[in-house]
């Protein structure tokens, strides 16, 4: 009994310095962007804190255009599909017509293809529709998710039907019931998809890669790998920029961080 | 566990069941059913649309592409099974499977004991268990490039963080990228760092719903830590551990971090030591202009990861319970 007491103490130290150890590389990072370019091998800590490495990516590279690119695709990408998922969703969970099994059967069995499967005949299959090195072609094939709409119609499952009843009785059809009944209620779960849907897309490189070769078109991930091109080991710059790029999804987290454990239990991932 | 079933609850079943059709139904009812199915289809058809266009078409395309030889400049002819053939002999793409094998083999399971001993270590809330939580989870959120970089610099040869920490013991002088003999092990312990957070999430949703009642109980029974974890929570904790593996596996095969990451770390380097199969594909597709290789390659892949996943729902039958 005794033993099992001290270790009962002891787990929130051990939990406090693992932390510790696995956030360490990202810390030890967002020192280094402060140091002037001679010391950033040499000292722990800078012996000048300096912000010529900021200036320098947001004055003297593109970055700005870059994480403005970002912002409009993710964005975009974000508010597009969780309107299309909450109308799919809806439609699979709540109403009844012929087709509907086999059109769900189909969306989940894409739930587990992922972009490197199908980078290639996407590439084509983009190309022939003309959209190469153009926002249309960063946005558009991002939007269709089947995570998005399966995890919404599980959600949809467990709203009570007599909320819709009563508005059906009012005389609502079936897009005000969607639009004043069931959207207001999903909010919580809309909420959690957003939070994952922006961090995939502003994270996103493959894609963008293989599609855009146009400098005005490329997203932060593509600026930093072709930072990394650039200034082969002026690591002040390229760490600047990286930690730029990592502050809104660090943001993104920090407001959302609840919400993801609720999405995934919503989705019954298990 | 309704939430969690794929099917639908049974109420919604026996309505959907249509009805026999020579029964006589109202005039008004039946308006009312084909309203219904408009308004389903109209709800569903942006979406329904675009997977079939963005997914579906290329997921069946793959297959086409891979019978034809395509040039740099988009001509199409048709070459049968030549790019199968041609695979035969790549000794560069036997060489990425292997690389893929191998990090598979080491990632898939260091990354699951590794999260679910997270899920444990901070299942119980004490002072600060919402920042160790969210500082887990943390380099899951930041993009693969960006983790890619961090370790790029950390791991700079004799001058970085990595090699001064090494330095006392002697190992200052490792080069962990490098070296084609460290390169791969790097790769993967970067890919547990990023990957674990994830895990660590999704056991501690399947620990949540595992009545804390049975521990209790097992407890009262004498039962001690590891008795009560191999008797009670890891049986419980099948399905999500099933789930785990299979996102797992799948993931390092033909997840983003097989590409992002080997891309900006070492770009396949050194001597192909972290060539991944996808990374591969990649070159061969974008820098060699083989679409119709690539293609082909990717169906095998696919093939073989199907295989492997049908295997794991078999030895473990899809992670169900044990029947009594």
């Amino acid at each position: 009994m005794r033993s099992e007491r001290r270790r009962v103490r002891l787990q929130p130290l051990v939990a406090h310095l693992l932390a510790l150890v696995v956030v360490a590389p990202m810390v030890w990072v967002v020192i280094t962007i402060f140091k002037p370019q001679c010391e950033i091998f040499t000292s722990v800590l800078p012996t000048s804190w300096t912000l010529d490495n900021l200036a320098y990516v947001m004055t003297k590279i593109p970055l700005p255009r870059y994480l403005l690119n970002s912002a409009v695709v993710s964005v975009v990408v974000t508010v597009v599909a969780l309107f299309t998922h909450s109308m799919a969703a809806y439609s699979l969970a709540r109403l009844r017509y012929p087709g509907r099994g086999i059109a769900f059967s189909f969306i989940i069995s894409t739930l587990l293809v992922s972009l490197p499967v199908i980078l290639v005949p996407l590439f084509l299959v983009v190309k022939q529709l003309g959209l190469l090195d153009s926002y249309a072609g960063l946005i558009v094939p991002s939007i269709f998710n089947a995570f998005g709409i399966f995890l919404l119609r599980q959600f949809y499952l467990t709203v009570p039907r007599e909320l819709e009843e009563a508005a059906a009785l009012d005389g609502c059809g079936y897009w005000r019931r969607y639009w004043n009944v069931i959207l207001p209620l999903s909010r919580p779960a809309l909420a959690s998809l957003a939070v994952l849907f922006f961090l995939a897309n502003w994270n996103a490189f493959l894609w963008p890669l293989t599609i855009t070769r146009d400098p005005d078109l490329r997203v932060i991930q593509l600026g930093l790998a072709s930072l990394q091109g650039q200034y082969a080991s002026a690591y002040g710059y390229i760490l600047a920029a990286a930690v730029i790029a990592a502050v809104p999804t660090v943001a993104v987290f920090a407001a959302g961080q609840r919400r993801l454990v609720d999405a995934m239990k919503t989705a019954g991932l298990k | 566990m309704s939430t969690t079933s794929v099917t639908d609850p049974p109420r919604t079943d026996d309505r959907a069941k249509p009805r026999r059709p020579h029964r006589r139904v109202s005039p008004q009812a039946r308006a009312r059913r084909r309203r219904e199915a408009v308004a389903g289809w109209l709800f569903l058809l942006p979406d329904a649309l675009g997977l079939l266009v963005f997914v579906g078409l290329p997921m069946v395309l793959a297959f086409v592409v891979a019978l034809y030889k395509v040039d740099g400049f988009g001509g199409y002819t048709f070459a049968g099974l030549d790019n199968y053939r041609t695979m035969l002999h790549d000794t560069q793409f036997w060489s990425s499977l292997k690389v893929t094998g191998i990090y598979v083999v080491a990632t898939v399971p260091l990354t699951f004991a590794v999260g679910l001993g997270l899920a444990l270590l901070v299942r119980d809330r004490f002072p600060g268990v919402g920042w160790v939580r969210s500082a887990f989870f943390l380099p899951n959120v930041i993009s693969l490039v960006v983790v890619g970089l961090i370790w790029q610099f950390l791991l700079v040869d004799k001058r970085g963080a990595a090699a001064r920490l090494l330095e006392p013991l002697g190992l200052g002088n490792l080069s962990f990228l490098g070296s084609p003999k460290l390169a791969l092990g790097t790769y993967v312990v970067i890919s547990v760092w990023f990957l674990m957070g994830y895990v660590m999430l999704v056991f501690l949703a399947g620990l949540q719903d595992i009545p804390r009642e049975l521990e209790d109980a097992a407890l009262v029974d004498g039962a001690g830590r590891w008795q009560r974890f191999t008797n009670v929570t890891w049986p419980l904790l099948r399905p999500t551990s099933f789930f785990v593996l299979v996102w797992t596996t799948v993931g390092s095969v033909t997840g983003l971090q097989a590409f992002d990451l080997v891309f900006v770390l070492t770009k396949g380097g050194p001597a192909n030591a972290t060539s991944t199969v996808v990374f591969y594909i990649y070159e061969q597709a974008f820098t060699f202009s083989n679409l119709g290789y690539a293609s082909a390659m990717t169906t095998l892949v696919v093939l073989l990861l199907v295989l492997a996943t049908g295997v794991m729902f078999a030895t473990t039958r899809g992670g169900r319970f044990d029947e009594e």
